[in-house]
């Protein structure tokens, strides 16, 4: 299979398999009118299969999303057609307004107009809680 | 701007001072009758709690303050669908500093985020109530002398019990404690909280479902009421509800300088005659919590 490469956008590589439409839908990508493509199971050495997603346009997009829903991801930012900028992502410190809290007691569940914030847990095993209710992402 | 909304707010160092604070109020109470004149506490009870409001208007009341407030949402503007936020912009222009109980968790700190005074958490649903925590630890220094080299029991509902969580959690910054959990299977301590406070620092620690195993062993016994409602069968209920009540004849075991704590209010799980003996320390601890209080007043304000 074929996917043409891109002149001016990005490319998300190294996504967890399975976890591109998460992110399609996270990033609202299909709200774009540029060309998107979402490669799934794509066979990698480091990852044994893995999947991409490339835009053909220069926007700008939510990093921290795409480390909550896949650490370790790789995003270049292709200029004419080379790789301009490569960057590494890692679990973000903070989330805001990415993912809501579950907890239904937590104050967010009622509060209107209140940023969803999720800070990650320092120690061995770090986990993403909420702010208001440390209830577990 | 300084609130309080997690005990873990305050350093070791910081609850040293309001312990030396509350100390020092005991002792020299005309000293401090007038730090607060003509500063306001607003106490926002959204949900009732007798309690702790009165501890806190009598806490600024003895510093010479004034107090404004409500004790339940249906008397507040919450019942015509107000948000937490904007109470809170309106009587942070009444009040020097608010109490806050509300059964949201984490409300208070939506409302210390915008608020322009000082927030005090009296109480989030099961989450956090440091001042509670903040009287249990100038009891346990009041009786001990020390909050370091302790061997600390806590006894019965440990999963949902907000006050345990917020103890072990002040605990575990001081040094040579060990932690005894015993509990029902069900109602055991929640693993983040074992694993964030406990394990993390590899603080030595025993669990078990049986009090009378340990007793003998604890310089500080934390009891706490195990609810009927928390249990899955009545069979269990019914098996295990009296393995949990302190009676004179538990005691018996237990070492001859223990401090037996208890947030309160309690049902019967702890008897009536144990509260005759010395080593009851829970009444005591109510009117720590007062001191407490009217310290943390008083570095809120800045007015120490």
């Amino acid at each position: 299979m074929h996917v043409d490469s891109i002149t001016n956008g990005i490319v998300i590589d190294h996504i967890t398999e399975g976890k591109a439409m998460q992110i399609y839908d996270m990033l609202s990508l299909g709200s774009l009118s540029c060309p998107v493509a979402i490669l799934k199971n794509v066979p990698s050495k480091k990852m044994g299969r893995k999947d991409i997603i490339k835009i053909d346009s220069s926007i700008d997009i939510n990093l921290d999303v795409l480390g909550f829903v896949s650490p370790n991801i790789t995003v270049a930012i292709v200029r004419d057609g080379k790789i301009c900028e490569k960057k590494h992502i890692d679990l973000p410190k903070k989330l805001t307004d990415i993912i809501k809290c579950k907890n239904p007691r937590c104050i967010t569940s009622t509060e209107q107009d209140i940023h969803h914030i999720f800070k990650l847990s320092e120690g061995n095993n770090p986990v993403y809680r909420c702010i208001y209710c440390d209830t577990k992402a | 701007m300084n609130h309080l909304i997690d005990i873990l707010d305050l350093s070791v160092e910081e609850i040293s001072e309001l312990i030396a604070v509350a100390n020092d109020i005991m002792a020299n109470p005309e000293k401090y009758q007038e730090k607060c004149r003509y500063k306001k506490l607003a106490t926002l009870f959204f949900e009732p709690s007798t309690r702790t409001r009165l501890s806190f208007e009598a806490a600024m009341m003895e510093l010479g303050g004034n107090v404004l407030g409500f004790s339940d949402a249906a008397s507040s503007s919450s019942s015509k669908g107000e948000s937490v936020s904007d109470t809170v912009s309106v009587v942070s222009g009444y009040a020097d500093i608010i109490a806050m109980r509300h059964p949201k968790e984490g409300a208070p700190l939506v409302a210390a985020m915008k608020s322009e005074v000082p927030i005090i958490n009296a109480g989030d649903g099961g989450h956090n109530h440091p001042t509670q925590t903040l009287a249990d630890l100038l009891t346990i220094y009041r009786e001990k002398g020390d909050l370091n080299n302790l061997t600390i029991g806590f006894c019965g509902d440990l999963k949902f019990g907000r006050t345990v969580h917020s103890l072990i959690a002040a605990m575990s910054r001081y040094k040579n404690i060990k932690f005894v959990l015993i509990s029902p299977n069900e109602l055991k301590l929640p693993s983040y909280v074992k694993n964030d406070h406990i394990k993390e620092k590899n603080i030595p620690y025993v669990q078990t479902e049986s009090l009378d195993d340990v007793i003998g062993d604890l310089d500080i016994l934390y009891m706490t009421r195990v609810q009927k409602e928390r249990f899955f069968n009545e069979e269990d209920y019914l098996r295990l509800k009296d393995s949990y009540i302190l009676t004179p004849e538990k005691l018996k075991n237990a070492k001859s300088d223990l401090s037996i704590l208890h947030p309160l209010p309690r049902v019967n799980e702890i008897s009536t005659l144990v509260d005759e003996d010395p080593r009851a320390c829970y009444f005591r601890q109510t009117k720590n919590g007062k001191y407490m209080r009217m310290a943390l007043i008083l570095k809120l304000l800045e007015v120490m």
